[in-house]
C-alpha cells in the first residue's frame, strides 16, 4: 500500500522570539511500501517538523496522511532514551511481549555488554545506537530517522550508516530520513526529496540511480 | 576518594557535631543548676522512665498513626491537585489564588476553625492537617508537572506505551524528586501541626502530653517527649527517605 502525505497548510505559532510563519503549504508526496526516501534541505526549512507530522506527533495542521504503515520506529535527533532505565530496559519497554530479545537487539547494534548501563553513562554514538535498536526492535513498517548521523565523529557516523543500511535491507520498512548531507542521502536512499523556501515546498524529487548501481 | 569513604566521613562529622552539642548542653545545664534547664542525662533518664514505666510509647504510637494517616491523605490529594494544576493552565488560573491564600493562613486559625465547625473529633484533626499541608504538596508537584519533558511523552506515544505504562515509566520517574521533596517537607510540617492539633483538642498523643507536662512545669519530661519524636524522625529519614532518594537517583551520573 502506498502512504500518502498531503499537507494543505501548516502554520507555526510565534515562539521564543521567532515570528509566526506558514511552514508548509500544499505539500504532498507518496511513499511506496519499502521505499527509502531522504529529505534534504537547509536548516529550519521544516524537515523535522515534517517527520513529526508524519509520525502523528503533531496534529495541528490542515491535510491528511493516509495508509500510514504501522508500527512506527522513530529515531529522534537526540536519542531520547529514558534516563532512569538501563539500555536493556529501554528496549524491553517497547517489547512488552518479547522482553528477552532486548539483549539480542543490543548485540546487533554492537552494544553487547552495555545492557545494564544507564543512558547518561553512554556516549552520544552509543546512545544513538540504543535508540536505533529501539526503533528497529518494534519491527517497524515505517521507519523515521531524524538526522541519525549528525554530531557523530566520522568513524561512528560510518558505522551507524552501515547499521542502518543493513537493517533497512533486512526489515524492508518504508523509510523516511532527514539529513543535511547529500552523501548520506545518496548512500542510503532510493529517492531524495529536497525542500526549500518559506513556506517550504518540494523543489526536487528524484530517484537516486547511483545508490542502486552501488548495491 | 570512593563515594563510600566520603559518605562515611560526612556521617562522622554529623555524629561528632551532635556529640559536641550534647557535651555543651550538659556543661551548660550544670552551670545553670536550674530544674527548668535539665541536662541531657536528666532528659534521657526521664525518657527511659516514660518509655518503660510511663505512657510514652502509647502516646507516641497514637501520634505516629495520626501523622501517617494525615501524611498519606495530604500527599495523595496534594499530588493529584498539583499535577492537575501543572498540566491544566485553566485550572491553575482558577485555583492559584486559593493556594496562595491557604499557604498563608496561619495553621492555628485553621485548627481552631475545624475544631469549632467539626467538633473535637479525630476527623477535625485530619481535616486541619490536610488543609494546612495540601497546598504545600500541590505547589511542589505543580512545578514538577510543569517540568515534565514533552520529548519522553512523544517516545511513549510513538511506541504505544498506553496510559498506565506512560504514568509508571515516564511521568512518575520525572516527578520522583518533587514527590520526595514534598514528602520530606510534608512530614516535617505534619509532625508540627499534629502536635498543635493534639495540644488544642485531643486527650491523647504527644501534643496532649506536652501540654500536661508544661502545666506541671516538668521540663525534663517535655524534653523527653521532644527527644522521642526527634528520634522517630531520624529513623524515618535513615530507614525510608535516604534509601528512597538514593534509589530514585541511581541513574544519575
Amino acid at each position: 500500500m502506498t502512504m500518502r502525505v498531503s499537507i494543505k497548510r501548516k502554520g507555526n505559532q510565534a515562539q521564543g522570539g521567532a515570528p509566526a510563519r506558514v511552514l508548509f503549504e500544499n505539500l504532498s508526496f507518496e511513499l511506496a511500501d519499502g521505499e527509502v526516501c531522504a529529505i534534504v534541505g537547509p536548516s529550519g526549512v521544516g524537515k523535522s517538523s515534517l517527520l513529526q507530522i508524519v509520525a502523528g506527533l503533531d496534529r495541528d495542521f490542515e491535510g491528511v496522511i493516509t495508509d500510514l504503515p504501522q508500527p512506527v520506529g522513530y529515531l529522534f535527533q537526540s536519542p531520547r532514551l529514558l534516563p532512569w532505565r538501563t539500555a536493556r530496559q529501554n528496549l524491553e519497554l517497547v517489547l512488552p511481549e518479547q522482553p528477552g530479545t532486548a539483549g539480542e537487539w543490543l548485540a546487533q547494534v554492537g552494544l553487547a555488554g552495555a545492557e545494564d548501563v544507564y543512558p547518561q553513562r553512554l556516549s552520544l554514538g552509543m546512545a544513538r545506537r540504543v535508540a536505533l535498536a529501539r526503533a528497529l526492535a518494534v519491527q517497524p513498517k515505517l521507519l523515521l530517522l531524524d538526522e541519525p548521523f549528525s554530531s557523530l565523529d566520522e568513524e561512528t557516523s560510518r558505522d551507524m550508516q552501515n547499521l542502518v543500511a543493513t537493517h533497512v535491507k533486512k526489515l524492508r520498512p518504508t523509510t523516511l530520513f532527514v539529513t543535511h548531507h547529500w552523501h548520506e542521502a545518496a548512500a542510503l536512499a532510493q529517492r531524495v526529496i529536497t525542500l526549500d523556501g518559506s513556506p517550504a515546498r518540494i523543489v526536487d524529487d528524484q530517484p537516486i540511480r547511483q545508490a542502486k548501481a552501488a548495491e | 576518594m570512593r563515594a563510600a569513604d566520603v559518605a562515611g566521613r560526612e556521617m562522622w562529622q554529623g555524629i561528632a557535631s551532635v556529640l559536641l552539642f550534647l557535651c555543651l548542653w550538659q556543661v551548660g545545664s550544670g552551670w545553670a543548676e536550674s530544674r527548668l534547664f535539665p541536662g541531657p542525662l536528666t532528659v534521657f533518664q526521664s525518657l527511659m522512665q516514660e518509655a518503660l514505666h510511663g505512657p510514652l510509647i502509647d502516646h507516641l504510637g497514637i501520634t505516629l498513626i495520626r501523622v501517617s494517616i494525615s501524611f498519606i491523605i495530604a500527599m495523595a490529594i496534594g499530588s493529584v491537585l498539583g499535577i492537575a494544576l501543572g498540566r491544566l493552565p485553566w485550572l491553575d488560573r482558577w485555583l492559584s489564588p486559593w493556594l496562595v491564600i491557604l499557604l498563608n493562613v496561619p495553621a492555628l486559625v485553621v485548627i481552631i476553625l475545624t475544631y469549632v465547625w467539626l467538633g473535637l473529633v479525630e476527623m477535625a484533626l485530619l481535616v486541619a492537617v490536610a488543609v494546612n499541608k495540601v497546598p504545600n504538596v500541590a505547589v511542589t508537584l505543580r512545578e514538577g508537572a510543569r517540568a515534565l519533558e514533552r520529548d519522553y511523552a512523544e517516545v511513549a506515544q510513538i511506541y504505544r506505551f498506553g496510559p498506565w505504562r506512560t504514568l509508571r515509566e515516564v511521568i512518575i520517574p520525572q516527578l520522583a524528586p518533587y514527590l520526595l521533596a514534598a514528602a520530606r517537607n510534608g512530614l516535617a510540617l505534619i509532625w508540627k501541626i499534629v502536635l498543635v492539633v493534639e495540644l488544642l483538642g485531643r486527650s491523647d498523643g504527644v501534643g496532649f502530653q506536652l501540654q500536661s507536662y508544661f502545666q506541671l512545669f516538668d521540663v525534663p519530661r517535655v524534653m523527653a517527649y521532644a527527644a522521642a519524636f526527634v528520634l522517630c524522625v531520624l529513623v524515618i529519614e535513615v530507614v525510608l527517605f535516604a534509601p528512597l532518594e538514593r534509589w530514585a537517583g541511581r541513574w544519575r551520573r
